[in-house]
């Protein structure tokens, strides 16, 4: 029995995870979320700023991230436009711009929003550290028009905005390492507010800039946009996505009990 | 003169860089941002690049029927039909990107699940490994193991309602010792990439012209 439970076939590990997954879903369990402190600080930079700021989001992930930041994003694009704040996107990930968009147009409806006047989506533009470097200059060397080729100049929302001095925060949701050029380049050298929204991998290497001020906030991973959610009020894929990873996360931590207590009492009776 | 333009060019323009980095105001500013928008349009090309060679490698072992062919047969013909479909929706609907375009149709129903099928995999290849390997067989591994079952505890709902204490300890956990070695970690990383740029703005060095 107990050699059985030391070597339990990957087949039936991957099935238990399979259903710890799916019936959360299925069953639409819902558990209490606990706003942790890196959210909170998000939401209160978002909600601290004044009617009609300019608040730059940067839709850096692609379909593989798109469970984890996908509710993020649109949790906090919500909070922005129930705020009426100004929402220019931009990406630096191709393959992320039909996931922004998507958000943009789901979250404008919703909120009767106006494309040109209260939101733009920039679209996606190669280069990113000289297109973070650039903007510090002058938006529009880099983004002459919107994904449409419609230009700037022509909307609204972009009369006025030039530079980092014209936005007052700038959003980021990261699947890899562009929040970090982003703290580093557009942050330390111009000053410019950001809050991260991240993947959960990626959320440890965003602590240290959280500590230090670099960033107003962080959202981590599935957990963190399910917070923002309960935040505004606004319960998405995010709040029911945490049943399925508590369960998944319960389960490996059973079999990381059984497979350590089999391991000490086999290795106890080999030395016997 | 083959390897010292190349050279030159490294040195002028790294240095340029980080001269308009303290002083950002014209003619350096001004020197500054024309060189991001070259460096933005020399990176557009970079994918044309991509694209060529890609075509070239998988073109060459179809024709030479080398091993897993196939495989360059299907990633030759998923990049035409993507070029395809992009063209056909750019041409024919306002653009691109808006619902009910064929690029649009494609991207929400292949590449989407194809990437989430891939990521989602990791789920099941993290239990199987963690049951297998996870093992406190020294104290480092027991120390990593406590630490790792006690944040994955304590990030999720759950974890508040076995304990209310759990997201704290999982909170103090992240914030201070983990912070601690990547605050480390991320100290050498930037003084290790502080020294490669200058040998190579300096010319020290080279293997990049290679």
């Amino acid at each position: 029995m107990l050699k059985k439970i030391a070597n339990i076939d990957r087949r039936i590990i991957f099935i238990v995870i399979v259903l710890c997954i799916i019936i959360p879903f299925l069953t639409k369990t819902v558990l209490e979320i606990r706003v942790s402190a890196p959210v909170k600080s998000a939401y209160k930079a978002l909600e601290k700023l004044e009617s009609g700021s300019c608040v730059l989001f940067s839709v850096d992930y692609d379909p593989a991230s798109q469970p984890e930041l996908q509710p993020m994003l649109i949790a906090v694009l919500r909070h922005a436009f129930k705020k009426n704040l100004k929402v220019i996107m931009m990406c630096h990930w191709p393959l992320g711009f039909p996931l922004g968009q998507d958000a943009l147009m789901v979250t404008a409806k919703e909120y009767d929003k106006k494309y040109g006047q209260d939101y733009v989506n920039l679209g996606y533009r190669p280069g990113m550290s000289a297109i973070m470097l650039g903007i510090g200059r002058e938006i529009r060397d880099f983004f002459a028009s919107d994904y449409a080729g419609t230009p700037v100049d022509s909307l609204d929302i972009m009369k006025g905005v030039h530079n980092y001095g014209d936005i007052t925060l700038l959003i980021g949701f990261e699947a890899g390492a562009t929040g970090d050029y982003w703290v580093r380049l557009a942050g330390a050298q111009f000053g410019q507010k950001i809050t991260l929204g991240c993947t959960a991998v990626c959320a440890p290497d965003c602590y240290p800039y959280l500590q230090a001020k670099q960033i107003e906030g962080l959202i981590g991973g599935l957990k963190g946009a399910a917070e923002y959610e309960k935040l505004v009020e606004c319960p998405g894929a995010g709040i029911i996505g945490m049943t399925a990873q508590s369960a998944g996360h319960i389960a490996i931590i059973i079999f990381i009990i059984l497979g350590n207590l089999s391991y000490f009492i086999l290795k106890k009776r080999e030395k016997e | 003169m083959r390897r010292e333009v190349p050279l030159a060019i490294t040195f002028i323009t790294g240095f340029l860089l980080i001269i308009g980095f303290f002083i950002p105001h014209d003619p350096i500013g001004g020197l500054q941002s024309m060189f991001l928008q070259w460096y933005a349009i020399i990176a557009g090309f970079t994918m044309v690049l991509g694209l060529m060679t890609l075509t070239r490698i998988h073109t060459r072992r179809i024709v030479k029927r080398t091993q897993g062919f196939g495989y360059s047969v299907i990633l030759i013909g998923a990049m035409l039909g993507t070029l395809v479909v992009g063209f056909y929706s750019g041409i024919k609907y306002k653009g691109l990107f808006e619902l009910g375009t064929p690029f649009m149709w494609y991207y929400n129903n292949i590449l989407v699940p194809l990437s989430a099928t891939m990521f989602s995999l990791l789920a099941f290849f993290i239990a199987s490994a963690a049951y297998r390997a996870f093992r406190a067989r020294t104290i480092e591994a027991t120390l990593l193991l406590i630490a790792g079952v006690l944040v994955m505890i304590g990030r999720v709902p759950v974890g508040n309602l076995i304990w209310n204490k759990l997201p704290i300890i999982a909170e103090w956990i992240m914030n201070i010792p983990q912070l601690a070695a990547k605050r480390g970690i991320l100290i050498g990383v930037a003084l290790g990439m502080i020294a490669t740029s200058l040998r190579i703005i300096l010319g020290i060095e080279r293997t990049y012209l290679k």
